[in-house]
Parts: C-alpha cells; sequence; structure tokens
C-alpha cells in the first residue's frame, strides 16, 4: 500500500531547498562583492591618467601601468588574430567537411583534453616551440636570424625570444581549444535541414559553409571567440615561462618587443613590500575589470547587432 | 537589361484564389491527360516522354536493402506520386535521384538511374550541375535565415553572376510561379522565417525554381502545413507541372489522387504497382495496393 505524502512535508521540502539554494547563489555573489569593495576602496585612490600613461617606476607614486596595458593589448591582437582563423577553420574542417572517422574522432578527443591542460604547460610548449624554436637558431640572447630594423615596425628574428609575438603565440595555444569547441557548438546549433536545403540547389560543401552555415553561426562563433579573448587578457601563468618582463619602460614598437601584461604587472605589485604598490595593484585590477567588462560587452552587443535582422 | 518593374508575362497565374474555381483535379478526370491549365497556356499534348528511366535498380544502407529491384519510368512534365508506408523506401529512391543520398557514407546503389539518359549514379557525374536540373523541396519547409529575397537569390547566385536588375527580375519570376508574389512583393527583405508555414513551403518551392531545374523533387511537402496550406500547394503542383517534372512523395492518398497523373506504390523496399492514378486507385491489379489505397492497410 502506497502511504499518502503528507502535504506540509512537500511544501517544507520544497521552501527548505528553496532556501539552499539561495543562500548558496548568495555567498558567490557576496564574495564578488566584497572583493569588488575593497579593490574599489583601495584602488580608486590612485586611479588617474598618470597611473595609466606613466611607464615602471621604483616609486609608487610615479608608477603607472602604460606598459603592460600596452603589452597586453598587443598580445592578445596576436593572439586573436592567429586563433580566430586557425580555430574557426579547425572547427568548419571538423563539422562540415570531415567524415566521422577514426581520425576525426582522434582529433576531437583531443581538442577536448586540450581545453584541460593548464595553461601553464602551453607556456612552457610556447617558450620551448616559440621563444627558442627548439635551439635550432642558437641559444642565448643572440637572435640566429634577423630581418628588418629591430626599432621599426617591421622586424622579425628567430628565435622569437620573450616577445610580443611569442607570448601571442603562446595564448592562442591556450585558447585555441576553446575557440574550436565554441565554434563548433555553433555551428552544430544550425540545423542540418539548412545544409540540405543548400546542397540540394546545388551549391557545394564550400558554398554552404561560406553562403549559409556560417553567417548563421557567426553571433555563436563571435560570443565563443571573444568569451575565449576575454580569457587570453586575464592569462599570467604562461606568460611569465615564456618571458614576459616584470619592469619595463617602454611600450611595444614591433612584434618583436619585449613586454609586460596587466595580469602580471598585478601579481609583481601585489608581492612588493610596500603599501603604496598594493594600491596600484588594486588599481590595475580595476583596469583589468574594465578591459574584461568591456570585452564581453562587445560579445554581447554583436551577438545582438547580427541576430536582429531575422528574428 | 532589364529592371525589376519590366513584368515578363508569367504562364502562371500568380493569384491562387482563382485557381481554386478550375477545381483539384478529381482521381477519375484524365488521368494519363494533363493537369488543367489554369491560363491559357498551352501544355502538349503529346504522350509524355520519359524523363528518368529506372531499371533494376537497388540501393543499401550498409547491408540493410533499402530497395529492391525497382523497374519504372517517370515521364516528363507529368506528376509522379509515389505512395506506401513510412519506411518503404520512398524517399530514399527520391534522394537517390538528385544524389543526395551522397551524404550519407553508407548508402550506396546498383542498376540504372538515368535522366535523359545521363547516367545518375556514375561517380564522375557532377552532382552540383545534376542538382541545378534536379530541384527539391523537403518534407519541413527549410527557409534559410536570411531575407525572402536572399532566399530565393541563393540558388542562382551560386551558379551564376547576375547583375541586380537580372537577379530581381529571376526572383520575382520566381516567386510569381510559386504563386507567392502577391502575399511578400512588398517585404522582400523581411526573414523568411517571419512567413507562415504554408508561405515557406511555397517560398522553398521558388527557391528550387529560381535556379531553373528540370525536374522538381517533393518529398511529403504539404506534411507540415495545415489544410489550406497544403490546398494551395497542390494547386501550385498542377500549375507547375505543364513545365517541370514532378515526383512527390506522399502519405496522403487523396493528395496523391488529386495531384498526380501516374502512381508509384512502394512497399517494403519494393515497387508494386506502377500506372496511370487513375487505374491505380480504381481498378488496381495489385491486391496489396488495392488494399493499400483502400485504407484496409497502412
Amino acid at each position: 500500500m502506497a502511504k499518502p505524502r503528507s502535504a506540509a512535508s512537500r511544501l517544507l521540502q520544497n521552501r527548505s531547498f528553496l532556501w539552499l539554494c539561495l543562500i548558496a547563489t548568495n555567498l558567490a555573489v557576496l564574495a564578488l562583492g566584497i572583493l569588488l569593495i575593497s579593490i574599489l576602496w583601495q584602488g580608486l585612490g590612485t586611479l588617474d591618467w598618470d597611473f595609466l600613461t606613466n611607464a615602471a617606476s621604483r616609486k609608487p607614486e610615479n608608477a603607472g601601468i602604460v606598459v603592460p596595458l600596452w603589452g597586453s593589448v598587443w598580445v592578445c591582437a596576436i593572439c586573436g588574430l592567429a586563433a580566430l582563423p586557425l580555430g574557426v577553420g579547425t572547427a568548419i574542417y571538423l563539422e562540415e567537411f570531415a567524415r566521422r572517422t577514426r581520425f576525426t574522432r582522434f582529433i576531437q578527443t583531443n581538442i577536448l583534453n586540450l581545453a584541460g591542460v593548464p595553461s601553464i604547460v602551453y607556456g612552457i610548449l610556447g617558450l620551448t616551440a616559440f621563444a627558442r624554436m627548439f635551439g635550432v637558431f642558437g641559444v642565448g640572447a643572440d637572435a640566429g636570424v634577423e630581418i628588418g630594423d629591430p626599432d621599426g615596425l617591421f622586424y622579425l628574428r628567430l628565435p622569437f625570444g620573450s616577445s610580443v609575438l611569442a607570448g601571442g603565440l603562446t595564448l592562442m595555444l591556450v585558447i585555441l581549444p576553446i575557440v574550436i569547441i565554441s565554434t563548433q557548438e555553433a555551428l552544430r546549433a544550425i540545423p542540418p535541414s539548412l545544409r540540405s536545403g543548400a546542397l540540394a540547389l546545388g551549391a557545394t560543401t564550400w558554398q554552404t559553409v561560406w553562403g549559409m552555415t556560417l553567417p548563421a553561426a557567426v553571433p555563436g562563433i563571435m560570443t565563443g571567440s571573444i568569451l575565449a579573448m576575454s580569457r587570453a587578457i586575464g592569462e599570467s601563468a604562461p606568460l611569465l615561462v615564456v618571458g614576459s618582463a616584470l619592469f619595463l619602460l617602454a611600450t611595444p614598437n614591433n612584434i618583436m618587443s619585449d613586454f609586460s601584461v596587466l595580469p602580471l604587472q598585478i601579481f609583481n605589485w601585489a608581492q612588493r613590500p610596500q603599501a603604496g604598490f598594493h594600491d596600484l595593484a588594486a588599481s590595475a585590477i580595476i583596469v583589468q575589470l574594465i578591459v574584461l567588462l568591456a570585452f564581453n560587452g562587445v560579445a554581447v552587443f554583436i551577438r545582438q547587432k547580427l541576430q536582429k535582422p531575422l528574428l | 537589361m532589364m529592371t525589376s518593374e519590366s513584368k515578363r508575362p508569367s504562364p502562371m497565374n500568380p493569384d491562387t484564389g482563382t485557381q481554386a474555381s478550375s477545381g483539384a483535379k478529381s482521381a477519375t478526370q484524365g488521368v494519363g491527360g494533363l493537369p488543367t491549365p489554369v491560363v491559357g497556356h498551352a501544355a502538349a499534348s503529346a504522350p509524355a516522354k520519359t524523363a528518368i528511366n529506372v531499371r533494376r535498380f537497388s540501393s543499401w544502407y550498409g547491408s540493410f536493402q533499402a530497395l529492391k529491384n525497382l523497374e519504372l519510368d517517370i515521364p516528363a512534365q507529368r506528376v509522379t506520386a509515389f505512395i506506401g508506408p513510412s519506411g518503404c523506401g520512398k524517399s530514399t529512391f527520391l534522394r537517390w535521384i538528385n544524389r543526395m543520398n551522397d551524404t550519407i557514407p553508407s548508402a550506396r546503389a546498383e542498376g540504372t538511374l538515368e535522366l535523359h539518359g545521363i547516367d545518375l549514379l556514375s561517380k564522375s557525374l557532377d552532382v552540383v550541375e545534376l542538382r541545378r536540373n534536379v530541384g527539391m523541396v523537403f518534407q519541413k519547409p527549410n527557409p534559410f535565415p536570411k531575407s525572402i529575397y536572399d532566399n530565393v537569390a541563393f540558388g542562382p547566385r551560386l551558379h551564376k553572376h547576375y547583375t541586380r536588375a537580372e537577379l530581381d527580375q529571376l526572383v520575382e519570376q520566381s516567386l510569381r510561379q510559386a504563386s507567392i508574389w502577391n502575399e511578400v512583393k512588398d517585404r522582400l527583405d523581411a526573414s523568411a522565417l517571419s512567413l507562415s508555414g504554408g508561405q515557406q513551403q511555397r517560398l522553398c518551392i521558388a527557391r528550387a525554381i529560381a535556379v531553373g531545374p528540370e525536374v522538381l523533387l517533393m518529398d511529403e511537402p504539404c506534411s507540415a502545413l495545415d489544410p489550406k496550406s497544403t490546398l494551395a500547394i497542390e494547386e501550385l503542383i498542377e500549375t507547375l507541372a505543364d513545365r517541370y517534372t514532378i515526383v512527390i512523395v506522399t502519405h496522403n492518398m487523396q493528395q496523391a489522387a488529386r495531384v498526380s497523373d501516374q502512381t508509384a506504390f512502394f512497399y517494403e523496399g519494393s515497387l508494386v504497382e506502377v500506372g496511370d492514378t487513375e487505374k491505380i486507385f480504381t481498378t488496381p491489379r495489385n491486391k496489396q495496393t488495392e488494399d493499400y489505397v483502400t485504407g484496409r492497410f497502412g
């Protein structure tokens, strides 16, 4: 015989679970709130125009973040320019062109695994492959091959050394799996019936991808890619391994320049003994948060903009 | 160079409403003859030539044989209906005619399948050109998430470089032929997804027509539509039949009787009986066919 459940106990269960969820949610919000408030409290005082335009200094009152700010811009620009075409291209190949073979399943599994690899491992790979190039062009400070003028905009040397280019490509390794996976998800969200429709009109696979699938998937691809870029902006460990500088006076002027990035500058200032640098670290965190918010805002904006005409 | 305003006389009546008076052709009316011309557009009254020639045609998905030894002639500029219970291979066969089965790695076929003597099973066949010549309309309307105009222009743009004026004219002509021009002419830039299901399906027919095919394959084009939209599509099929060779898969017996000149009954991968629609529905030779068309099974 099934016993009836009492209404009172069911209501109690329902209510207690609701409270549990509320507490869990608010704990997270509370932690974030405390963090934000303490950062703003500590950092707003030193956040001014001089702070944004000054280079590094041994005195907290003269120190600024112009070098790591531009370093972040350069590194992330290179990272994005390299990761987007590679990642989107790989995803298009896997989703639209490749047949499901053992080989493509192998690639797929590997990409999923790579997304979970700690970023410092990519740093070691970046150091070996980009910064030192396996020692093929010699070891040490001397460049093996040089093209162009070291002070000009167009300058290339091999190996890349601890340069903006090496840092950007290393970050590319970090976010590539994320870009690939998010692009694949965006492509999978396009109904197969639309592909059939295009193929039945005599479209080649490429025409189907370029004319129909890709435009329809762009909002999803953009969202995933820009979120991946947000991660790249916040990365510090792999760049530390590649050899990002901690004390620099000049912003990058070409892709072979030394660089520093915001998260490393924050790390550097936060571990100084002087209290003045701790305030600067808080100010830099505010700048970093604003940059991140701006990126996510752009992602949302692009998605809205692109979806509008068709809904 | 023609502008979008210069309207060519269309053989089709763009207003579906006036076609209703001509009535859907009943099964008993002039089967083997011609679909009722709507406007004074003289359809050829000569006996139909064979467009698609099928001999000892079998096909498999992996080790499963989906079609067994089909023998069939599909006449040009007539409507041929494929009927039969679900899973009997009608759609599979349809998808061989424009080689959509190429997208299924395990699918293969043997025998003869020819369109005007061209071997459609040949590995060297240019499937892009084939699909331009053999259009397809799917069960569920599948307009692209683009504007109405771009949906129709998508196909032509794949194959040729058109000027804007040529494209405008082609789009209008295709939409007129699909009896949807009057409903969408003021909002060609609106999303195709804003149309109703029946309008979407007629848009898909316009899209298929726009690349200038000779054959139109329709895979249960009305099964996702309400009766009114179904009627509109059926009337459209009649008007299209004096230009195009139409093959339609349908689960609706009345529909097959109303729109087709020839009917083929499939059962478990075999072609049980094929003949004039009137004969299939009134005096079928095969007991199984009779049971199916009279609703005793299936």
